[in-house]
């Protein structure tokens, strides 16, 4: 192998950009939704099961790790959702050039944020 | 057309279709989901047992979770595809993964029929 071989590991000067960012999130909160599924399908199951069941997920959506799990899920919903309505009119032919795919995801990750910044102050 | 070990029977166009017809359906119960709980008084068990108690929920309940189950096997296939290069051990993966998806949709209808 030849030694003399050009290499970046300026990471300064490496970036994703923007629509690379929105699909990679797209993927990771459709994953982790699909996990998270275990505990809200659990969840749902207990609490209309019984009425100890319903006393005893509330309390532990009352909790820290509930609300935790809790403001994760519905996170990664929001995100995927409005990844999903993006596609969407991907599919109808718009937002498919540089400027506008990665405009429309960086409006897409910063309306992101707020939702989950308001749904975390709602929860607390 | 092409025959290659992932399709099983279904195509680009199908899953295309597939992965966004399903989509429609979890979007909207989420919404619905989300609009329940805006607008419901401070939840108590005879309310919640309620709200699952409606057929036409019982019906969305249901229709969102075979649709979860149909979204995340092409979902879950592309994401898989793209990381897990040996064909066998992603076969395996996939195998649990649709089963657990199953498992979802299979626990959600027994809950269904006892509220």
């Amino acid at each position: 192998m030849k030694k003399q071989r050009p290499v970046n590991l300026d990471l300064n000067t490496i970036k994703f950009p923007p629509s690379a960012i929105s699909s990679i999130l797209h993927r990771v909160t459709g994953v982790a939704m699909f996990f998270a599924l275990l505990f809200v399908i659990w969840a749902w199951a207990v609490s209309l099961g019984s009425e100890q069941g319903f006393n005893d997920v509330q309390a532990i959506m009352d909790g820290f790790i509930g609300k935790f799990v809790a403001l994760g899920t519905v996170s990664a919903l929001t995100y995927h959702i409005l990844g999903g309505i993006r596609h969407g009119i991907m599919d109808m032919g718009y937002w498919e050039e540089l400027e506008s795919g990665n405009l429309s995801a960086n409006i897409i990750i910063g309306i992101w944020i707020v939702l989950t910044l308001i749904l975390g102050v709602a929860l607390w | 057309m092409v025959t290659n070990q992932a399709s099983m029977k279904r195509n680009g166009i199908q899953d295309w279709v597939s992965l966004r017809a399903t989509a429609l359906i979890i979007a909207l119960y989420s919404f619905y989901i989300a609009f329940v709980f805006f607008t419901a008084p401070t939840l108590t068990y005879p309310i919640w047992q309620g709200i699952f108690a409606s057929m036409f929920m019982k019906v969305f309940t249901f229709a969102a979770l075979v649709s979860i189950m149909l979204h995340v096997r092409i979902g879950l296939w592309q994401v898989l595809t793209d990381y897990v290069k040996p064909a066998g051990l992603r076969a395996g993966i996939q195998y649990v993964l649709n089963l657990i998806a199953f498992a979802y949709v299979a626990v959600g209808l027994f809950v269904l029929w006892g509220v």
